[in-house]
């Protein structure tokens, strides 16, 4: 991100003209090509790709800016850079047939030659020089011009005569590529950087865990900007290419098209919609989860759309792929052979992390297509122990696909007894929406569930969806999430079932017990009734009480006027009418 | 190997036929050179000498210029200037340099052992 910003086509800078090799991404970190009209040094151990790279300097100038070339060979003949060559498509006998090209084997031999006196290299002058008329040659390749080191006794002259020889290049004003071997401490062996000081080259061939890996570094470039980093190189059938992969940024165009996932439901928990187009996605789950078939359902649904889709099979033979994807009702071979969908199979372990991440450059540069699968992700882990490394890559290839606009599903292996919602290499914060992949095994069975862990810019479900896999495709249905428990399967099924029936229990419980209930307050009234009648009762017997009590009363007095005037009837016989307490009082008095 | 033997025992019988000045051994020489550098003049002169004190009345010598024919340089593989080639007798032997240490070119050109 520090680097300098650059568009794609690589910028002229004024003053400082360049000389463009045609060799993939080597222009764009040096900003337009080799310094015009100068040499450049292109140094490396054994098999670093240098003579290609010369080779293919010159070759590219004849080809595609019709600048003719001179390649002078010191350890190959003609013969055999010719055939070495062939297998990259390279015609050299037809270029030099068409002279535009001039080729030169050089060859001396120690044991043949004996030095008397002085001498100099005006031979290798005259023969470049001559090749260079012969053609007009606007480039020259020099390789590997330390083969003379060997070969000549006398390392003064020699010296003095490179020195001459790069001069003389530069007032030739041809653009050349001179090759040295790496040396130990020094660049190159002989310490050719010393004449050539304009731009070097190194290039780097190193293997880490059995996997060798090309690296190129713009080590010295005077008067221009350039990249500084060791950028990952491939060779393959095509050349050389190199992969300015810092050159990207994080300045993609993004759109807000949606694309389906090929799976309805899922569809619905991402806003309705489906991924967004250009984004990337990550699905991750433990092993048998069934990540291939949520990418593979992202492919189908691409081709669908009839859209191209590229997929990257670190696992699993695409034949396989293809095979078991039929099982759950995706017809990829269909697809295959309408040339929508392509398989590029590798073992993740053939070769480096750069070369994977070259590779997968070029099949997407090759195919062009709207939509990547990358199976797994996690695979690329065996290849280096570094995680940080496999994060680097994928960053680089996820900008990559981004600025292409391609939509990318990676999947990624979790172990077992993992936290599920750690990314297995550190990548979910690349990531645009991350499904996550989950067994559940319980009552004796597995199934899968799905969810959206996220999804960048949309609204999506928080809903954990089970995962179906038929011969009629993917499915996703809601899973059972009563009494605090997540059931799926035959379980959730079971528990649906259950609740049911104990739903109905319940209602009948109720009903019945309302129905004590009422039987109760029914009870209760007819208390109530009770006691107020017996409130009554108890109200009409105390009336009856008092009523008793006035008639026992007055039955007395009446007793007791009968017994007075039983006993006397003398005196006051009126009185006793009057009233017998008057009369008693008046009777007890005296 | 074994070829290379026998042309070093004829060489050795040359060297004899030589002292006896058979006519039948010829000696063909080219001598390198781009322009008439001073060296180059010295390198013939002394190339003359060399051959008149050793193979006089045998020996041809063609100065091949390479300013004039610069592509014949690609033939003989030259590199250095100036370089003698003994075209013959057979094995073609290079001598590179002015040719101004004697011996040396003797040496290299078979006429002294190594």
């Amino acid at each position: 991100m520090l680097e300098p910003k650059h568009t794609r086509r690589p910028k002229q800078l004024p003053g400082n003209e360049k000389c463009p090799t045609g060799i993939r991404g080597l222009d764009e970190i040096t900003f337009g090509g080799l310094p015009r009209g100068r040499p450049t040094l292109v140094c490396g151990g054994a098999g670093s790709g240098k003579t290609l790279l010369a080779m293919e300097f010159i070759i590219h100038g004849i080809r595609d800016f019709g600048e003719p070339g001179v390649f002078m060979a010191f350890e190959e003949t003609a013969e055999e850079l010719t055939k070495n060559v062939a297998s990259l498509g390279f015609d050299l006998e037809y270029l030099i047939h068409q002279r535009r090209l001039a080729v030169d084997h050089v060859r001396i031999e120690r044991s043949e030659i004996e030095e008397t006196g002085e001498y100099d290299l005006e031979g290798l002058f005259v023969r470049l020089n001559s090749m260079i008329e012969e053609v007009g040659a606007k480039r020259v390749a020099i390789d590997t011009i330390e083969a003379l080191f060997a070969s000549l006794p006398n390392e003064a002259i020699l010296r003095a005569e490179l020195r001459r020889l790069f001069r003389w290049l530069k007032d030739r004003n041809v653009t050349a590529v001179i090759t040295g071997e790496q040396g130990e401490r020094t660049l190159t062996r002989h310490g050719l950087e010393e004449y050539v000081s304009d731009c070097v080259i190194f290039l780097d061939h190193r293997v880490t865990n059995q996997v060798a890996t090309r690296r190129l570094r713009v080590a010295k470039y005077r008067g221009s900007i350039h990249g500084t980093n060791e950028y990952p190189t491939l060779i393959d059938e095509h050349g050389l290419s190199i992969l300015p992969i810092s050159s990207l940024g994080l300045d993609y165009a993004v759109g807000s098209e949606r694309i389906p996932t090929g799976i309805d439901r899922l569809d619905a928990m991402l806003g309705g919609k489906g991924y967004y187009r250009g984004s990337s996605i990550l699905v991750t789950g433990s092993a048998g989860t069934g990540k291939t078939s949520v990418a593979t359902a992202f492919a189908d649904a691409a081709c669908r759309r009839g859209e191209r889709c590229l997929y990257f099979a670190f696992e699993e033979a695409p034949s396989q792929i293809v095979r078991n994807m039929a099982s759950i009702g995706f017809d990829l071979h269909h697809w295959v052979r309408k040339g929508l969908l392509r398989f590029e199979a590798v073992r993740s372990t053939l070769y480096g992390l750069e070369q994977h991440l070259v590779s997968i450059h070029k099949a997407v540069n090759d195919f062009q297509p709207a939509g990547v699968v990358v199976d797994p992700i996690t695979n690329l882990t065996a290849i280096t122990g570094d995680q940080g490394e496999v994060k680097a890559m994928l960053m680089r290839m996820i900008d990559f696909l981004k600025n292409q606009g391609i939509t990318a599903v990676f999947t990624s292996l979790t172990e077992g007894g993992d936290a599920a919602e750690q990314s297995e290499v550190g990548v979910s914060s690349l990531m645009d929406t991350w499904l996550l992949l989950r067994n559940v095994e319980a009552a004796g069975e597995r199934n899968r569930l799905l969810f959206v862990l996220k999804s960048r810019g949309m609204a999506h479900s928080n809903q954990v969806r089970e995962f179906l896999l038929s011969d009629q495709g993917l499915r996703l249905t809601d899973v059972y999430v009563g009494c605090g428990s997540v059931l799926t399967g035959s379980a959730r099924l079971l528990q649906e079932a259950q609740d049911k029936a104990q739903a109905a229990d319940e209602r009948q419980k109720i009903a019945r017990r309302r129905r004590e209930l009422e039987q109760e307050q029914t009870l209760a009234q007819a208390q109530l009734d009770t006691l107020q009648l017996k409130t009554a009762a108890l109200a009409e017997e105390i009336k009856t009480l008092a009523s008793d009590e006035q008639a026992r009363l007055v039955a007395a007095a009446h007793e007791q006027t009968e017994l007075a005037h039983a006993r006397g009837a003398d005196g006051n016989k009126d009185t006793p009418k009057k009233g017998n307490k008057t009369h008693v009082g008046k009777h007890e008095k005296p | 190997m074994s070829a290379n033997m026998k042309s070093r025992r004829a060489k050795a019988l040359g060297r004899r036929s030589d002292a006896e000045s058979l006519p039948s051994e010829s000696w063909e020489l080219r001598l390198y050179v781009a322009g008439a550098t001073p060296r180059a003049t010295t390198a013939l002169e002394n190339l003359k000498k060399i051959c008149e004190e050793h193979l006089a009345g045998k020996y041809s010598i063609e100065v091949i210029d390479l300013l004039r024919n610069p592509k014949l340089a690609r033939g003989d593989q030259i590199l250095a200037l100036p370089t003698l080639v003994r075209k013959l007798p057979e094995p073609v032997r290079k001598i590179i340099g002015d040719l101004s240490d004697t011996e040396r070119v003797l040496v290299g050109l078979d006429l002294r052992p190594r």
